[in-house]
Formats: C-alpha cells, structure tokens, sequence
C-alpha cells in the first residue's frame, strides 16, 4: 500500500488485528461514522418528540418557539459553521504537510466553539430573566405546551452543549499534538473533524425546530 | 415468582416485594442478559475467526464495552441490594417519572450505561465485518452466522441511542421535574412509550437474530449438507432488522393512537413473519435428505425451533389488531414473549455453547448428558409457557400476583415446569464444569463442519491464525471431503 512507508508517527502504526494501515485507516474512519450514526439517533429521539408536539399543538408550540432569541440562535449557527469550516480547512492543512498552519486553524475553531457557548449561556440568562424557565419561581409561561416546549428546548440544547464541550476537548487535543498534525493522512484530525461537523449538523437541525417554527 | 403464583393468594411476597420481583427479573434478563449473551460471548470469539480476522477491529474498544457493561452490572446489583425497583423492565411514565418506588433512576442509569456497551459492540461488529475480512471472503461467502450478528449490530447502533436519549428525560423529569412525558406537566405519557418501544421491539431482534444465526450454523452442520437458500437466510436477517423498526407501535393498540395508525402497524408487524418464516423452511429443507446427527448442538436447534414457531405464530395472533385488544396484558403476552425472546434466545444459547464449546475449550463433554439436558429445556420451558397461554386467553392479567380460584390449576402446571426448566439450565453446569478437567481433546473439528473457526485448533492461539487464511470457496461446501478427525 502507498502509505506503508509512512510509519513514523504513533498514528501510523498498526494496532490490533490489522495487516495494513490503509485498512486500518479505513476501519478507524468507518468506525467514527458508525458512532456519529448512533449520534444522531440520540437527537433523533428529541427531533422526533419536538415534531410530536408540534403536530398535536402547532399553534402554542409557535407560539412558543417565537419566544426564543431567534438572532441570537441565527449568531451562534453562523458561529458554529465558520468554525466547521476552520476545522475543515486544518484538515486538509494536516493533508498537505502544513501542521502549523493547521494548529492554528483548530485553535481557531475552538475559540469559536467557546464563543458558541458564551452566546448560549447568554440566552440562557435572558430566558430566565424572562421568566422562561418551567419550574422555577417567577416563571410564567403562557400554557402546558409552552412549558413542555421549553422543556425540551432545555434538554436538546443542553444535550447539544455538552457535546460542543466534547468536542471543545477533542480540538484541543488535536490542537496540540504535534504527532496528530504530521499525519499526512490526517487520521486523528479527520475523525475530529467529523465530530466537530456533526456538532454542527446537529444544531443545523436544532435550529430550524426550535428557533424557527415560529408563524411568519 | 412461580413459588408464589403457585397458589391464588400472596403468601409469601407482599404486594410491593412482588412488584419489585418481576420488575428485578425483567430489567436484569432483558437488559443484562438476553441482549448481550449471544452477541458478546460468541459474536466477539467467532465473528474474527469465522472471518479470517486476527480480531475484531477495535480489540481496546471491545475490552472497555466489557468494562461499562460490568460497571452498569454492578449499579443493577447495588439497586437490587437496596431495595430494587417497582416499575417493571420498561419504565412506564408517567409512573416511573412520578409515582414509582424505589431506586428508578438508578436502575435506569444501569441500563444507560449498558447501551453504551451495546452501541460500542455494534460498532466494533460492523466495522470488523466490512475492514477485516480475509482475502477472498466476500460478502457472499461471510458464514450466516456473520450475517445475523451484522443485522445485530446494526439495530444496536441504530436503536439504542433512542433508548438513551429517552432514559435521559425520565431521569431529568423525575429528578427537576420537567416534563416531557408527565401529563400534569404538559408531558405526554405516549410519547414515552413511542420513543421507548422504537428502540426495544427492534431490542427483540437484537435477541433473536443472533439466536438465529446460531441456528443456522447448528441446521446445516448438523445435516452434513449444504444450507438451502443462502441468500435468502442472509437477507432475511437484515430484512428483520429493518422491519423490526417500523412495528414499534403494535405496543400500543389499546394506548390510544388512531385507528388507522393501529392498522398499519399492525400490517407492517404481521409482515415480519416473513422473513422469520423463511428462515424456519429454509432450515427444514437444508435438514431434509440430510445426513442429520443427533448431537446436543441439533437437539438445542430443534428445540429453538419449535420455541420459535409457537412464539411466532402467536406473535402473529397479537399482530391481529382484534385479538390484541382481547389477550392485551394478559398471561398470553407474557407467555408469547417468553417464547420468542427467552426460548428462542437461551436455546440458541445452549446449542451455541455446545456446539463451540470444544472450540473454545479445547475439550468434549459427556454427549448423553448434554442430550438429557436439551430434552429438559425444552419439555421444562413448554410446561412453563404453554399453560400461560391458556391462562392468558382465558383473562389471567400480568403481573398480577392474586388471582382467581379457577386458574390455580394451570398456575401449578406452569410453576412445575419451571422446576424442570431449572433442573435443565442447571445440568449443563455441571458436565461442562467436569470437561474442562476430563474432557477427551476435541481436535480441531469435532463436528466435522465447514467454517474457517473449525480450520484452528482448539482453543485457537491468540491471534487466530498463525498466517491470514485464504478462503476460496464460499460457506457450507458440505459434503466435506477430508474425513471427519477428532471425534
């Protein structure tokens, strides 16, 4: 195979049963997709209860949706794609021996995931300023669907943040492993990417569900 | 729970410790033992072998499912120490979120941390199949068995997150109170069980399809003849697998969805016995006109089978939307259930065991023994069940432990045959146990069976294969021309 020369770094080297790297290569990319699978599978429970309630109660759950910070969801998707788009890039940095250039791309990425966050976080603040949040004092919430909507706001953006934060962690890896950016096959990297992207793809979907279902 | 049942009052559980019992029963058979047991004991010994892999694609990924499956074993363990469960395996809202005793959300993290086990299974599983197969084993030469645990894997990956994500909401609205599927909060209670069943009718699959790949190695060995209808047994399997995500709402017949919904369902749940069916006269025809030994592994198989058309004609009777709404909750259920998921699976079990056990262990054991013990299993299971369905017809409730006078008799059938049923889960203990020390050396291929694993000794060496085999035929080329060695 044309990458059997290629031993030099730890992510090279064969592993466990394989006879080849190109073939390890292979397995360790399909093995990320199948997992990034069952990722989606876990927002797909939620897409699907959050389509549920829209079709048994469309007017309250617009209703509902039109209490959100719809620009502050539309920032933080414009957030979360440039930064895919950094780590896209690192990747095919990584692909042509630019592992400088590549660090600095994925610390970008990061820098954005964190401002992600930080916009998160403020819409969160709002929304309990507002009275948004079911449950606590001072709440106050114009019905029993608009309760349950928040509800599952809460659950599928919090789900959603927790794994920006994992992937916070994995771009911070790969940002700083040397032996991750001279990979020219950009194993390491690659599979973060694809996790980075299905953060991204995620909140793709969310976005639209929650921000938008609201009556024009 | 049969010692109780034995008589219509509750002498000697009170109402709560009965609860508690078969809810402790179905979460640790369910969860920690029927979907696992094929896949993670043989699935991760032979789908290497019987694929010309030195291992499966992700050995570390492999060793660290064993370690989360162990880790949610032991919160299962610490729940049932401090006083269990009353909510049943399924965790019904809005009673598990709200009304419920016990320790709910720990049971239930036990069983989320365990589906973390299963998806990394699944993953490994899938992978390994398409990356690490030996030259020339193409897809149309992978063993059935191979077959099965691919379908397998792929509703584990594809199901189980489901699962999670809903786990997740009980757990957050019985902790904060949020609700999702609390209707005194806004929830919808049939939103919960429309999440929960999308991932555990397909669960029902991932218990069988295994089992019945393990069948269709034992049929076609046993028969010394070449399995009729490869292709057909082989997408069968992955046809199950894709059914078996589109019946999720036969579970709720009588939960009120519309009727149309009913229907369709029901349709689409009646449609899986197709390929179930085609498996079952597949087998038949492979074992007509063969050379057929009456070893344990074929005795576990036939048993399966007649397990498994019982349970599957009776799943087809509660696929019919009228007959549903008549037997809902019954014994009927109970006992269609047990057919499929606990006769069908720990039969394929036995056979599997019996049938890979001098592979693995290197050693035979004593074939009258093992005989006895097949007949055991099965006469005891059908003395179980079978009277559960009469029970079940005639309107005996689930998971009721007081009853009515007049269905006693049956009640004492049924606890009888399972002191049978135990005696056969118990025998095999003991003979295997007595082989490992006196067993005769088992050669490489006591059965005299095609198949890459049966090509290593036994127990295989470390990676396998001392060099990566070359296969160049496809499965099953019976008749096998060497001479059968070892046994």
């Amino acid at each position: 195979m044309a990458h059997e020369e290629e031993t030099a770094t730890t992510e090279n080297r064969l592993h466990g049963p394989f006879h080849d790297t190109a073939r390890q290569h292979e397995a360790d990319r399909l093995g990320m997709l199948v997992f990034l699978a069952s990722e989606v599978m876990l927002f797909g429970g939620l897409l699907g209860g959050a389509l549920a309630i829209r079709l048994l109660h469309p007017v309250d759950y617009g209703r509902a949706a039109a209490q959100l910070h719809l620009w502050l969801g539309g920032l933080n998707t414009a957030i979360l794609l440039t930064s895919s788009l950094l780590v896209a890039l690192a990747v095919e940095a990584v692909r042509s021996g630019q592992a400088r250039l590549a660090a600095w791309q994925l610390r970008g990425a990061m820098l954005l995931g964190i401002a992600f966050l930080a916009v998160k976080g403020l819409e969160y603040t709002l929304e309990y300023r507002d009275g948004l949040v079911p449950g606590l004092a001072g709440a106050h919430l114009e019905s029993l669907v608009h309760a349950l909507f928040m509800n599952l706001y809460f659950a599928a953006t919090g789900l959603h943040a927790l794994h920006v934060i994992g992937g916070l962690a994995l771009l911070g890896f790969a940002a700083a492993s040397r032996l991750a950016q001279a990979d020219r096959n950009a194993v390491v990297v690659g599979n973060i990417a694809l996790y980075w992207h299905l953060v991204d793809v995620v909140w793709i979907f969310l976005y639209p569900t929650l921000y938008l279902a609201r009556p024009s | 729970m049969r010692l109780d049942l034995m008589t219509p009052a509750a002498d000697l559980m009170t109402d709560d410790g009965y609860n508690r019992a078969f809810s402790l029963h179905g979460i640790v058979m369910v969860w920690f033992f029927l979907i696992p047991s094929i896949p993670n004991t043989f699935g991760n010994f032979l789908i290497p072998l019987m694929i010309g892999a030195r291992d499966l694609a992700f050995p570390r990924l492999n060793l660290a499912s064993w370690y989360i499956y162990l880790a949610g074993g032991l919160v299962t363990l610490m729940v049932v120490v401090l006083g269990g469960v009353d909510t049943g395996w399924t965790f019904y809202t809005p009673f598990s979120s709200a009304f419920a005793n016990g320790y709910v959300v720990a049971a239930m993290s036990a069983v989320f941390v365990s589906g973390i086990s299963s998806i990394l299974t699944g993953l490994n599983f899938i992978v390994t199949v398409h990356k690490l197969r030996a030259p020339g084993m193409t897809w149309g030469r992978l063993p059935l068995f191979v077959w099965s645990h691919y379908a397998t894997a792929l509703i584990l990956v594809l199901a189980t997150p489901v699962l999670a994500i809903t786990l997740v909401l009980v757990a957050l609205e019985r902790l904060f109170g949020i609700g999702i599927f609390d209707p005194r909060l806004g929830g919808d209670p049939l939103l919960f069980q429309n999440l929960f069943w999308f991932y555990s009718h397909p669960a029902v699959y991932i218990m069988v399809l295994p089992a019945l790949g393990v069948v269709s190695e034992l049929i076609t060995s046993a028969a010394h003849k070449r399995v009729f209808g490869y292709w057909f047994i082989a997408y069968s399997s992955i046809a199950i697998a894709v059914i078996g995500f589109l019946v999720w709402g036969h579970h709720m017949f009588v939960a009120g969805q519309s009727l149309y919904a009913s229907a369709i369902f029901s349709f689409l749940s009646i449609a899986v016995a197709v390929p179930s069916g085609i498996k079952v006269y597949n087998w038949t025809v492979t074992l007509y006109k063969g050379d057929i030994s009456l070893d344990a592994p074929f005795l576990f198989a036939m048993g399966f089978i007649g397990l498994f058309v019982i349970g599957g004609l009776t799943g087809l009777m509660v696929a019919m939307l009228a007959i549903d709404v008549h037997v809902h909750d019954t014994y009927f259920v109970v006992a269609h259930f047990h057919y499929i998921m606990v006769g069908g699976t720990v039969s394929a079990f036995f056979g599997a065991l019996h049938y890979w056990w001098p592979k693995i262990t290197g050693r035979l054991y004593n074939d009258i023994w093992a005989r006895v013990a097949a007949l055991f299993v099965f006469g005891g299971f059908n003395l179980t069940f079978f009277p559960q369905f009469l029970l079940g017809y005639e309107g005996m409730p689930r998971r009721y432990h007081v009853y009515a006078p007049e269905f006693q008799a049956l009640h004492v059938l049924s606890s009888a045959g399972a002191s049978l049923l135990a005696l056969g889960y118990l025998l095999p203990a003991f003979y295997l146990f007595r082989s490992l020390r006196y067993g005769k050396p088992a050669g490489p291929n006591p059965w005299g069976a095609t198949g890459l694993e049966w090509t290593t000794p036994s127990p295989p060496p470390q990676h396998n294969f001392d060099e990566p085999p070359i296969v160049d035929s496809g499965p099953y080329a019976y008749p096998l021309q060497e001479t059968k060695d070892g046994a």
